[in-house]
C-alpha cells in the first residue's frame, strides 16, 4: 500500500486520468462538432469559425432535410432493420438448436457445412449474380436474405443453448414434447439474455449497412438512410435535390456542410439514444463470443 | 444363400439403424431445413459461382451454363496474373493490412492496462462507455466525420493554420491515405477491442501482486512481471486471429475514402473487384481477382490455425 501513495505513483495517476480524459474528448468531439455544425448558420460553418459553441443558431438545416425525402429513407431503414433482424434471429436459432444437440445424427455434417463458410466464400460477384438470378434484386429480400445468418453470432447462440442442462430438456422429452416445442418453450426462454444481445448486434448491423444497398438497390424510393448519407458525402447538396428541399438555400443558412452534419446526426440518433441503456448487453455479447464452445 | 442372412447383413443393419436415427431426429432435421437451405443458396451456390473465373459469362446462360474460356479455362486467370495493376492492388492490400495490424494492435492493450490502473471505478466505467461508442457508428458516418473535420477548411486545418502550418490535403493526397485509414480505425476500435484484454486482466491472481509488493516491486515492475505475462495468452490468441484476417481490409470504408489522387495506394483487391465487376460488369475477371484474395486468406487461416495450435493449445478445428 505504501507505494500506491509515492510521488511517482501520484504523477502517473494524474497523467493517466488526464490521458483518458483526452481520449474521451477525442472520441466525443467529432459527434459534438457535427451537432453544433448542424444547428449553426451555413455561412458561419463555411468560414470555419465554429469549434466549441454553435453560431447563429438556426433549425433551417433540419427543416430542409425534413421537407426532403428524409422520412421515406428513414422508413426504409426501419423496415429493413426490423424485417432483417427478425429473420436473423429466427434463422440463427433454427440453425443453432440442432447443432447444440449432442446426440443429433446430422450434427457433424451440418457443423462442417456451416464452419466451412467461415473460411471460404464465393465473394462479391458470384453473390451478386446469385441474388440477380433469384430475381430478388432491388427488393428488401436482397438486403435481408443473403446475410440471414451471421455464422459467428449463430455459434454464440449455439454455445448458449449447449450450456442449458440436459435435465431440463430430458424431462420435457419424457412428457412427449418434440424438439420444436422444446426449442420454443424451454431453450429460447432460457436464453433470452443472449438473444437480446444478438438482437442488438444484428439490428445495429442492418441499420449501419450501406454496401448491400449500393449493390442491390437501384430505385431511389427504396434507398436506406445510409445511402442517402453516402450520396451527400460523395456529391453534395444539390447533387441530391430530392433528398433535401431547398429551404434556406438563398440565405445560405443551409449549406453542404450543415446538411451533411444534420444527416450524420439523424442517421446516428437512434444508436445514440439506445446506446447508454444497452451498452452492457453489447459487452456481454463480446464476452460470450470469446469463450469458444 | 439362405434366408437368415438377409436380416443379418451388415449393410442392412446399418440402413435400418440409420432409418431409426432419422426417424428419431426428424424434428431436428425439420428445424435444420431452412438454415440448410440458406447455406446452400447463399453460401454454397455462390461458392460454385467461383467457376465464373474460368468461364465466359453469358447473362442469358447464367453461372451454370456459361461456356468455359479458351486456354483451358485459364484465359482470365492468365490475364490477371499479367496485369500489373492487379499486382498493385494486391500489394496495396497487404501493405495496408500489415501496417494496420502493427499499429492498431497494441492500442487496445495499452488502453486496457491504463484502465486497469484506475482506482476510481466510476471513472473507469465512464471511459469504457465513451470509448466503446464509435464501434457502433456506421462506416458512412465515420468517413463523414473525417471529411468534415479534416477537409481543407475543416477544424483540424484551421487549428494548424493558427499555428502557422498547412493547410494539408488530408483527404486527397496519397501520402495521407494510410495514416487517415489507420488513425480512424484506432479511433473506432480502441475501446471495443480493449474489452477482451480487460476481461483477461480481471482474471489475474491478486495474490501474485500481494507477493510482489512484499518483495518491494513497484507498480511498473508489477506490470512488467505479472500483468503483461498474465495476459500474454490472450494477446497471442488475438494476434493470431487478426493474422487470419490479414487480407480483409475494410473495403467499404476505403470505397468511401477513395479519391482520384489517392487511388494509387487506396485501391485494394476488393475495391478493384467492385469497380471491375459491378461498375464495369466485367464479371469473370472480377471473380478471378476475388479468387486470389480468397485463396490467400484461406492459406493464412490454415497457417495461423497451425500456429495457434502450436503455441496456445487453442485452434479453430
Amino acid at each position: 500500500m505504501m507505494q500506491d501513495h509515492s510521488t511517482s505513483r501520484r504523477v502517473f495517476n494524474v497523467f493517466n486520468i488526464t490521458f483518458l480524459a483526452l481520449l474521451m474528448l477525442v472520441t466525443l468531439y467529432p459527434m459534438y462538432f457535427m451537432f453544433i455544425t448542424s444547428i449553426s448558420h451555413g455561412v458561419e460553418v463555411m468560414k470555419g469559425t465554429i469549434s466549441v459553441l454553435p453560431k447563429l443558431v438556426t433549425l433551417d438545416t433540419y427543416r430542409a432535410i425534413v421537407q426532403g425525402d428524409l422520412f421515406l429513407y428513414m422508413k426504409n431503414s426501419v423496415l429493413y432493420t426490423v424485417v432483417g433482424t427478425v429473420i436473423n434471429l429466427v434463422m440463427s436459432c433454427l440453425a443453432a438448436y440442432p447443432l447444440s444437440r449432442r446426440n443429433f445424427s446430422g450434427r457433424k455434417p451440418f457443423t462442417a457445412i456451416v464452419t466451412f463458410t467461415l473460411f471460404f466464400s464465393g465473394g462479391m460477384i458470384p453473390l451478386y449474380l446469385t441474388v440477380n438470378a433469384f430475381g430478388i434484386m432491388d427488393s428488401i429480400w436482397a438486403l435481408v436474405l443473403p446475410g440471414a445468418i451471421n455464422t459467428y453470432n449463430m455459434i454464440i447462440i449455439r454455445t448458449t443453448f449447449q450450456a442449458i442442462p440436459d435435465s431440463l430438456t430430458e424431462s420435457a422429452q419424457l412428457d412427449g414434447a418434440n424438439d420444436i416445442v422444446i426449442l420454443w418453450k424451454i431453450i429460447i426462454p432460457l436464453s433470452k439474455a443472449v438473444l437480446a444481445t444478438m438482437l442488438l448486434f444484428y439490428a445495429v448491423a442492418h441499420w449501419n449497412s450501406y454496401f448491400d444497398a449500393m449493390l442491390y438497390i437501384n430505385s431511389k424510393a427504396k434507398y436506406p438512410l445510409q445511402i442517402m448519407l453516402r450520396n451527400m458525402l460523395i456529391g453534395g447538396l444539390f447533387a441530391d435535390e430530392t433528398t433535401v428541399a431547398a429551404t434556406g438555400a438563398a440565405s445560405f443558412s443551409v449549406t453542404d456542410g450543415t446538411l451533411r452534419a444534420a444527416a450524420i446526426i439523424v442517421t446516428t440518433l437512434p444508436i445514440l439514444i439506445v446506446y447508454p441503456f444497452v451498452q452492457r448487453h453489447f459487452v456481454k455479447g463480446v464476452m460470450i463470443g470469446s469463450l469458444k464452445g | 444363400m439362405n434366408a437368415s442372412i438377409t436380416d443379418n447383413r451388415p449393410g442392412r443393419g446399418r440402413w435400418r439403424r440409420l432409418r431409426r436415427v432419422l426417424v428419431r431426429d426428424r424434428y431436428l432435421y425439420l428445424i435444420m431445413l431452412l438454415p440448410l437451405l440458406y447455406y446452400l443458396l447463399f453460401c454454397y451456390f455462390p461458392m460454385y459461382g467461383v467457376t465464373l473465373a474460368f468461364k465466359d459469362f453469358k447473362p442469358k446462360l447464367g453461372i451454370l451454363y456459361s461456356p468455359w474460356t479458351s486456354q483451358g479455362g485459364m484465359k482470365y486467370i492468365l490475364s490477371i496474373v499479367r496485369d500489373p495493376y492487379f499486382w498493385t492492388v494486391f500489394r496495396n492490400t497487404i501493405v495496408l493490412n500489415l501496417l494496420n495490424l502493427l499499429i492498431t494492435f497494441p492500442a487496445p492493450i495499452i488502453l486496457a492496462l491504463l484502465l486497469n490502473e484506475l482506482n476510481n471505478r466510476r471513472y473507469k466505467r465512464v471511459v469504457q462507455m465513451v470509448t466503446y461508442l464509435p464501434h457502433f457508428l456506421s462506416v458512412v458516418v465515420v468517413v463523414g466525420l473525417m471529411n468534415s473535420l479534416f477537409s481543407s477548411s475543416g477544424i483540424v486545418n484551421s487549428m494548424l493554420e493558427g499555428l502557422g502550418l498547412g493547410p494539408y490535403p488530408f483527404l486527397n493526397a496519397a501520402q495521407y491515405f494510410r495514416p487517415m485509414y489507420i488513425g480512424s480505425n484506432i479511433w473506432q476500435r480502441i475501446g471495443w477491442d480493449s474489452i477482451i484484454f480487460l476481461a483477461a486482466l480481471s482474471t489475474l491472481d491478486m495474490q501474485l501482486y500481494e507477493a510482489a509488493r512484499i518483495d518491494g516491486a513497484g507498480r511498473w515492475k508489477q506490470t512488467i512481471h505479472i500483468t503483461i505475462p498474465g495476459i500474454m495468452p490472450t494477446i497471442i490468441i488475438m494476434l493470431i486471429l487478426s493474422m487470419g484476417r490479414i487480407m480483409n481490409v475494410s473495403y467499404q470504408k476505403i470505397l468511401l475514402m477513395m479519391t482520384g489522387s489517392n487511388q494509387s495506394v487506396s485501391d485494394v483487391i476488393t475495391t478493384y473487384v467492385y469497380r471491375r465487376g459491378i461498375t464495369n460488369a466485367d464479371f469473370s475477371y472480377a471473380t478471378g481477382v476475388n479468387l486470389f484474395q480468397s485463396l490467400v486468406t484461406l492459406m493464412f487461416v490454415i497457417l495461423t490455425n497451425a500456429l495457434s495450435r502450436r503455441f496456445t493449445e487453442t485452434s479453430l478445428w
